[in-house]
């Protein structure tokens, strides 16, 4: 049995190892295969042919290890195995499968390599090898980065189709039928004289045979599921109420708890005082936990009454007092000290800029809360010899690392269930919910404890996007964009975040310059520099990272300079365009808009495109300077996917993404006092709603050859296209985000 | 106290100050209703009482001044309401956190308004937060709905 579920991993193992090509970590460790988790509890009978296919007599389970937080992912992952496999998708069940290292994310590897290593050249060649094969080491089995199409494309359709081959021998050798001759259909072998043989019944055969090494993947022109209209697995679940999220799931004898934590973030607790609370109804415990107060109760709202009844004394937290101490900070760090990159530095952007007139600008973006509507929550269940985690997570091994350490046990000890998110935008990368909970837990052994979080203690406590800063020196020419300069400081993204699961970050970190630096303009003079800030806030991935404030940096420096040439936004972004994807994108997204069609009083349109993640996105905004403010009327978007996978899941995604961008340019923040975020709900952190969204037209262009997510592209190019469209109907330049610190919206 | 929810009538031993959004949840189970902001700015607890819109995080449990409608009771996967229909035709979905919410606001607004325009749109469900940003796909379902509910 023990060859079974290699199958699809050596594939991609032999890819990669062509990569990685014999440094630092031993060839030999990171290509032993890992053990197939899905065999451990197999009852007789039943085969794992791979670890993305389970089936026996109940039926076959495709398992989805990426996370979904409302993406879609399951789905797309599901409709990957299930085209090969020949199977439709009301037939299968989909389970996100225990954590596992054999789940690593090579795409997100690829994406890291970015961040955690120099890249330039050729060092850059090997770094990309050492990163992808110590994730594989490491098992990395993380969502995020918009990998889980790109990691899953090649990967989940092999599984598929070697399933499938595998099965179509096991038909043959109980029916003594050639294989040639066999076919599938409908989950099921289909023998020469049309009899139909369910996998199920094919499992048991199935698992005494090696399994097809070279099974051939389908055409795309072939595809049943891929690339036509589908209806999401989950999506009358979710217009039914019946869809459980981990905030409902429900275990026997599990009590419910909340906590209280140091409002100055990542202060400790000094003491406290929870007589008052004890006396509470229906409170059963009052602990101490790392940084706060846990509140045991038999009813969430309870507890989140009593813990505000908790008197507690705070140690100070260590950032700095006043958010004019954050942005000098900042300031301070456009430093040759402080530099952290220059990763793009084409023709002398020194020269150009003596004799001419220099357009100067400095652009700001703010921290920014996840706020999913969904507040993390988590439970846990610790015995002597085990635990049990029930929770949404992007990271399901460092919860499982995490939580045993803090019950004492081996990391095989501690089961997790991963469940489904409600919204996350990067805060479920983050698990210090699951530490918390088993904080809690390992005080009351036996009992799970279902940790809640209050929106309140979610938002002032979630580590929030980077704050950035950008300077821009550029130069005009003839009527032309000739010289752009532009240095960028922010703390490392990649550090803080990583620094909370005990990993440090050498080198550079690239999200510094992420979504400015590898821009497809061929400006002469082009040089754009990122600046490492200290730490300050602690911080973490937000909706496209280093992108969702870089993106509007560079299109906003960009237009500028436009502006100062007296070109046209789009018009001359099409003459500095140096890439024929990106070229397609701004082409289709101003036919789209009608660009150079006529506009009415008091409107004005903006373009923007950002290449991040791998995918040029551009998008044209349309707004209307009306007597109650800045309406919002209209946003085209063009993006280059490779492959759409899914066009209604994909128009969604990209729709949301545009709202998500707009949203939190118009009117969100957070900023701290001593420590404390200043907002602590959404009436101070407010995004987008109904009555300002505008009508959002969306293209998938299908040019190139690599297939990519769209969870993130659609962000950064939001909010600049929103502020070139302000800029042209109100003559009102906006540098720094939020843009309602300026102007009102409707 | 008494509490009629879908049609079922339940005693509760709560304190009266709870929110209606708790005793559904978690005395009564009716999960499908949802806990986003605890203070009426997401809209994701929203029920029927007496077949109209109401927050349920902001009704305390000793006020429910009539039957509760959750969006268990609205309709079933078996048996659709037609704005439930609608979000499923408009794949509205992402998270899906909020849509219960935004449904329960929808079969309110089409009740009392059932050829809604944009504006009507607009105003009704300005309440109800999705931060996955599917607004457009809100505002097309809800006209599908209506058109629904007008053929039956």
């Amino acid at each position: 049995m023990s060859r079974i579920g290699k199958i699809a991993r050596r594939t991609f193992l032999v890819g990669s190892v062509a990569v990685a090509g014999g440094v630092a970590f031993g060839v030999w460790r990171y290509r032993t295969p890992y053990a197939n988790p899905l065999k451990d509890d197999l009852p007789e009978g039943a085969a794992a042919l791979t670890p993305y296919v389970k089936i026996d007599s109940d039926g076959v389970t495709l398992i989805t290890p990426r996370a979904d937080k409302g993406q879609g992912a399951y789905h797309v992952q599901a409709a990957l195995i299930a085209e090969e496999l020949d199977i439709e998708l009301d037939q299968v069940s989909v389970d996100p499968g225990p954590p596992s290292a054999a789940y690593w994310n090579g795409a997100l590897a690829e994406e890291a390599a970015e961040f955690m290593v120099p890249s330039d050249g050729m060092v850059r060649g090997m770094a990309e090898g050492v990163v992808t094969a110590s994730m594989k080491f490491i098992g990395l089995q993380m969502t995020g980065g918009s990998t889980t199409v790109p990691d899953a494309y090649l990967k989940l359709r092999q599984a598929g189709a070697s399933a499938r081959e595998t099965l179509k021998q096991a038909a043959a050798q109980d029916s003594g039928v050639d294989a040639g001759e066999l076919r599938t259909e409908g989950g099921a072998v289909i023998l020469p004289d049309g009899t139909a043989v369910p996998y199920t019944r094919l499992a048991a055969t199935a698992a005494g045979l090696d399994p097809v090494q070279d099974a051939a993947i389908k055409d795309p022109a072939d595809w049943r599921i891929l690339g036509k209209p589908m209806q999401r697995l989950d999506i009358v679940a979710k217009s039914t109420g019946t869809q459980e999220y981990g905030i409902d799931m429900q275990v026997d004898g599990m009590v419910h708890a909340t906590v209280l934590l140091n409002p100055h973030q990542g202060g400790a607790l000094n003491g406290f005082d929870a007589a008052q609370a004890e006396g509470m109804r229906g409170v059963k415990a009052v602990v101490p936990i790392t940084g706060g107060v846990g509140v045991v109760a038999d009813n969430t709202w309870r507890a989140i009454q009593a813990a505000r009844s908790v008197q507690a004394d705070w140690a100070p937290s260590s950032m700095p007092a006043t958010m004019d101490a954050h942005w000098q900070a900042l300031s301070d760090s456009f430093t040759p000290e402080a530099q952290d990159s220059r990763k793009r530095d084409d023709g002398d952007v020194e020269a150009a800029r003596n004799g001419a007139e220099l357009v100067e600008a400095e652009y700001r973006a703010p921290y920014l809360a996840h706020a999913p509507l969904e507040p993390i929550n988590a439970i846990v269940r610790i015995d002597d010899d085990g635990a049990e985690v029930w929770t949404g997570t992007q990271v399901p091994r460092f919860v499982q690392q995490n939580v045993a350490k803090i019950a004492g046990l081996d990391p095989e000890q501690v089961t997790v269930h991963v469940l489904m998110i409600g919204g996350s935008f990067g805060h479920r990368l983050e698990d210090e919910v699951v530490k918390q909970a088993a904080e809690i837990a390992v005080q009351m052994k036996g009992t799970p404890v279902k940790l809640t979080y209050s929106r309140e203690e979610d938002m002032m406590h979630d580590f929030p996007r980077q704050i950035a800063m950008a300077r821009l020196r550029g130069k005009v020419r003839d009527g032309r964009v000739d010289s752009l300069d532009l240095g960028i400081a922010m703390p490392s993204v990649m550090g803080s975040q990583m620094s909370r699961q005990g990993l440090s970050v050498p080198g550079p970190d690239s999200q510094i310059v992420a979504g400015a630096w590898e821009q497809p303009f061929a400006i002469p003079n082009q040089r754009v520099t990122g600046y490492r800030a200290p730490d300050l806030a602690p911080i973490s991935s937000w909706r496209s990272v280093g992108a969702s404030s870089n993106g509007f940096f560079y299109n906003a420096a960009l237009d500028e300079l436009i502006h100062a040439a007296g070109a046209d936004p789009l018009e001359e972004r099409l003459r500095l365009c140096d890439d024929p994807l990106a070229r397609a994108v701004l082409e289709a997204v101003g036919d789209m808009a009608n660009w150079s069609g006529p506009l009415g009083d008091g409107k004005g349109r903006g373009v923007a495109l950002t290449r991040s993640f791998g995918v040029h996105t551009a998008e044209v905004v349309e707004v209307t300077n009306t007597d109650r403010g800045i309406s919002i009327d209209n946003v085209w978007v063009a993006a280059e996917m490779g492959r759409v996978l899914d066009p209604v899941n994909f128009e969604n995604l990209v729709q949301g993404g545009v709202i998500f961008g707009l949203g939190h340019a118009m009117n969100c923040e957070i900023t701290y006092r001593d420590g404390i975020a200043e907002q602590d709900n959404y009436y101070s952190f407010e995004g987008m709603r109904q009555f300002q969204a505008p009508r959002i037209e969306v293209r998938g262009l299908e040019n190139g050859d690599h297939v990519r997510g769209i969870g993130e592209p659609p962000v950064p190019p939001a909010a600049p296209a929103l502020a070139g469209a302000i800029f042209a109907a109100t003559g009102t330049r906006l540098r720094e985000m939020p843009f309602n610190k300026v102007v009102d919206f409707a | 106290m008494k509490l009629t929810v879908n049609g079922t009538e339940h005693e509760v031993d709560v304190e009266a100050d709870m929110p209606l959004l708790w005793v559904l949840r978690e005395e009564l189970g009716y999960a499908g209703v949802k806990y986003g902001c605890g203070v009426a700015q997401c809209g994701a607890c929203t029920v029927h009482i007496d077949g109209e819109a109401q927050r349920s995080c902001q009704v305390a449990a000793a006020d429910v001044w009539g039957p509760v409608t959750t969006i268990e009771g609205l309709g079933t996967p078996q048996a659709l309401h037609a704005v439930q229909e609608a979000w499923i035709e408009h794949q509205v979905a992402q998270c899906g956190y909020c849509q219960s919410g935004q449904i329960m606001q929808a079969a309110s607004l089409l009740s009392y308004t059932p050829d809604p325009t944009d504006q009507d749109i607009d105003d009704a469900m300005g309440g109800n937060l999705c931060r996955c940003g599917t607004y457009t796909r809100i505002r097309a379902a809800v006209k599908t709905a209506a058109a629904k509910l007008q053929e039956v």
